[in-house]
Order: C-alpha cells, then sequence, then structure tokens
C-alpha cells in the first residue's frame, strides 16, 4: 500500500522555527527543515509519496535547494542517476508549487548531483526536471499518457510500434520517477 | 606616532585602492587616522570598504568625517556612522538617523549569522517593487535578486569565518551608461578566497590570490567536499550574465571580474595592495527596452 503525505514546505519552515520568514534561503536553514522533512517522513513504513508543496514558499536559493531537495533524494535514493544503487525500500517525491524562478535555482542543483524529479503544474500537468535523458524522457511520457499499466499498455501509447519498453521502465522505476508494482508501472499520482 | 590616511574625494571601488596602498606598508597595530574631510562621495562598497578596514586593523583607527554637511547626512542616513562609532574613534560629532531615514535599497548592514541573511532577503522582498522598477524587470525577478544578493551573503558565512557587511543602492548612470544601475556591495573581513581554498589546491599549481579566485569564480571550487557545494557562486555567475551585469571579486591582493560588454576593465588583476577578507561587487545595468 502506498502511503502517500503532503509536506508543506511552509509546515516544515514552522517547525524548524524558521516561520518568521517564507524564504528557504541559506543552508542552516535547507538544514533545518531538511531535518523535519526527514522526521516526518520516518515516521512512516512501507511504500511512501511525499508531496512536497513549494506554493507559498518565495524566495529559493541554491544551497537551500541543495540542502533540501538535492540532499532529500539523495538520502531517500529517489531521482538517482540510473547506474546509482536504489535502496530497498523505496521512496517517491512529488514536488508541487514550483514558480520558475524555484526551478531557475533548483535545476542546476539537480544536475550538479544527476538527479531527477517529478513535479506537478498548477494545472496538474506534471513534468520531469533535471537530469534526464531524452529516453527516460520519452519513456516517462509513455506511462503519463497511459495513465500506467503493464508494459504492453504502456507500448500501445507509442508512435512507434514494437519498441522493447521494459529496461526502460524498469530504470525509470528504479530512479522512482515512476512507481513499479505487481500490476505494472505508474505515474506518481497525488489525490 | 599615527599615520594619516586620506580618503579620496570620491570612494569607490577603484580609489578605495589609494587607501590600501597608503596602508599597505604599516603594521597591523599601528596608529591610523582615516581622513575623510574631504570626502564628498562614497558608493556602498567605499563605506562598507572603511567599515572593513577598521575591522581589521588591531589598534582603533581614529576617523575624522566628512566636512560636507550633505555628505555626511548621507553618509548617516546609509548606516555608516551607527556602525563606525563601533570601530572608529570618531573624532567629531556626526549626524544621527534612524534605520529605514535613507532611500538605499538596502542600507548598510551587517553580516554575521545566518540570521541576518534570512533578514536581508526580506527586506529586500519588501522593497522589490522599487528595484525591479528602477532596472526595467519584470516582477519575477525579483526572486533572481533575492537569491543573488543571499548567496552573496552566504559567503561571508558560509567560507569567510569573520564578520562582514552589505549595501545596496541604485544610481543614474546618465553619463557613463545612460542608463540607472543596481549596485550590491559584499565585504568581509575574514580569511579570503587563498586561505579558504588552500586545502582544494594541487601541489604542483600555482596558489596566490589571483589562483584562488580564478579557482572559484571559473571552477566552481569550494572548500567543502560535497560536490553540492560551490554552487552559490555558479549560480551568482549565471544570473551575472543574464542582466548584463558586472561583478568583481576583490581579495587579498588580486581582483577577478565578470566584465560585460559596457565595461573595460580587465578581467584579473593582480599584485594589488593586500588586504583582508574579499569585497564583491555587483553592479546590474537597467535592462535596455526591447
Amino acid at each position: 500500500m502506498l502511503q502517500q503525505l503532503p509536506l508543506d514546505l511552509r509546515m516544515a519552515l514552522a517547525r524548524a522555527q524558521c516561520d518568521l520568514y517564507s524564504n528557504l534561503v541559506t543552508r542552516a536553514t535547507g538544514r533545518a527543515v531538511r531535518g523535519q522533512l526527514e522526521t516526518m517522513l520516518r515516521e512512516m513504513s512501507g511504500l511512501r509519496l511525499a508531496v512536497l508543496d513549494f506554493t507559498h514558499v518565495g524566495v529559493l536559493d541554491f544551497s537551500c535547494a541543495d540542502e533540501i531537495v538535492a540532499q532529500l533524494l539523495l538520502r531517500f535514493g529517489a531521482g538517482l542517476p540510473a547506474h546509482a544503487p536504489a535502496p530497498p525500500t523505496p521512496s517517491y517525491f512529488m514536488f508541487r508549487g514550483l514558480a520558475e524562478a524555484h526551478l531557475e535555482a533548483l535545476e542546476p542543483v539537480l544536475e550538479r548531483h544527476g538527479l531527477a524529479l517529478v513535479a506537478e503544474g498548477p494545472d496538474g500537468s506534471m513534468q520531469l526536471v533535471g537530469t534526464v535523458e531524452p529516453e527516460e524522457h520519452s519513456t516517462w511520457q509513455l506511462v503519463l499518457a497511459s495513465g500506467g499499466g503493464d508494459v504492453d499498455v504502456i507500448a500501445s501509447f507509442a508512435a512507434e510500434a514494437g519498441v522493447d519498453l521494459h529496461d526502460r521502465l524498469v530504470a525509470l522505476a528504479r530512479r522512482r520517477l515512476v512507481i513499479q508494482t505487481a500490476a505494472g508501472f505508474h505515474p506518481l499520482q497525488h489525490h | 606616532m599615527t599615520i594619516i590616511l586620506t580618503v579620496p574625494p570620491s570612494l569607490d571601488d577603484g580609489t578605495f585602492e589609494s587607501l590600501l596602498q597608503q596602508m599597505a606598508p604599516l603594521a597591523d597595530d599601528e596608529k591610523v587616522l582615516v581622513d575623510a574631510r574631504h570626502t564628498r562621495w562614497s558608493s556602498p562598497y567605499g563605506l562598507i570598504g572603511l567599515l572593513t578596514l577598521a575591522q581589521s586593523r588591531a589598534e582603533t583607527p581614529q576617523f575624522i568625517p566628512p566636512e560636507d554637511p550633505n555628505t555626511a547626512s548621507y553618509w548617516a542616513r546609509s548606516g555608516f556612522f551607527r556602525h563606525a562609532e563601533k570601530f572608529f574613534d570618531l573624532t567629531r560629532p556626526v549626524p544621527r538617523s534612524r534605520t529605514g531615514d535613507s532611500n538605499y535599497f538596502l542600507e548598510i548592514t551587517p553580516i554575521a549569522r545566518t540570521e541576518d541573511v534570512q533578514h536581508v532577503v526580506q527586506h529586500i522582498q519588501e522593497r522589490s517593487q522599487a528595484i525591479m522598477e528602477t532596472l526595467g524587470f519584470p516582477p519575477s525577478g525579483a526572486i533572481g535578486f533575492s537569491v543573488v544578493l543571499s548567496e552573496s551573503c552566504q559567503n561571508i558565512i558560509e567560507h569567510a569565518d569573520g564578520p562582514g557587511w552589505v549595501a545596496v543602492q541604485n544610481y543614474d548612470w546618465k553619463k557613463r551608461l545612460g542608463r540607472r544601475v543596481v549596485v550590491i556591495a559584499v565585504t568581509d573581513c575574514g580569511i579570503g578566497f587563498k586561505q579558504s581554498l588552500a586545502p582544494k589546491r594541487g601541489s604542483s599549481d600555482r596558489w596566490d590570490d589571483g589562483a584562488a579566485l580564478e579557482s572559484a569564480l571559473s571552477r566552481g571550487t569550494s572548500r567543502f567536499h560535497d560536490p553540492g557545494r560551490g554552487q552559490g557562486l555558479a549560480g551568482i555567475k549565471r544570473y551575472v550574465a543574464k542582466w548584463g551585469a558586472k561583478m568583481t571579486i576583490r581579495s587579498g591582493t588580486a581582483r577577478i571580474g565578470i566584465i560585460p560588454t559596457w565595461d573595460d576593465e580587465l578581467a584579473l588583476i593582480e599584485h594589488l595592495p593586500p588586504f583582508p577578507g574579499a569585497q564583491m561587487q555587483i553592479i546590474i545595468p537597467q535592462a535596455v527596452a526591447s
């Protein structure tokens, strides 16, 4: 069973006693906020999908983007480069409310570590951010378009017939950019 | 014997060097008197440079404030005298001012703790509309401006091992550029780039202030082993390029810069008079309407 945990960054800031400000700036602030998020995440067992909501965040600087987002992904083994070993208990992360200015800080940070993440736009549309190969991106879009399912269902959405998607889907699942279950591969979704 | 250091009539990042030239042969504990009587104008870089100069001395320097009442009043409103009285022995009464009296986007503000950076970013967001209008940037540009300010100030906390200062002001550079500019000045009297990055130097590499600055600015070298570090300066560089801005960093005896087409300074200047810590200046010109 996938546990979903909405995490409002404003709440984490408040818990880290940084709620005087709505800005995620400085490494010290980032470490404090990540500490709160890690505590909340560790209270959940099994499969978990954490939705980090940046809607109320004003400024996100490079240091805080690294301390919160990159370090969180690295520690929980999500969005890692394809060759990196993935931890046995999957943790999934989705990011909501990322404005263009947030992405300006976040993208270089993710690229520095070879990380990727799934972001949900205000209209519910999803996008991959960070280090993603074109082949990974196109496969991920097929999962999204199909709504998920087994390899044959997902492959039926490909423009080109006869493409073997299995390995590509497994690689995406290892990066925690899609969810792999006994029934197949599924987009990260939060309801 | 007290040595007199004469502050030039117009004090900016260029003329500040003449002060450092005068100070270079002096021992740290030599008594100095900083004479600003005939100074009529100072940039934020000049004012926070004076504070850093005072902090770098073993003996508290004496200070003669500007004679011109307008200059003295402006310096008071920038917050200069409020801080200077802690580091200088002021030889004459100076005008009083309260925080918020000036037209500075950010008055001279000390940076020593992470909370100071939070405070600076919060303050600048409150002024963001005026700053973006000055620069002709869309309102969304305010976040990038705050990020640059945040990362610039964090360099003090993360790398300098010493306190520092920040100030932000705008000027009309009608003659020089035909546009307005916003100037961010950040200084500290810490260990400087050369010492901060020394653990990362290659054993066969040339290692001096110029090499340390090149390493930090061109290769994103950080004193920390974590690959996630060193992104602040790299990020500032990206914004500087995007805005067509000019950035200079002076540390020790060298100054490195990202020089836009509207300026003709050298990208690297070495063999300058020594000065502790690091001094950064970013000059952002008003956007040209397309």
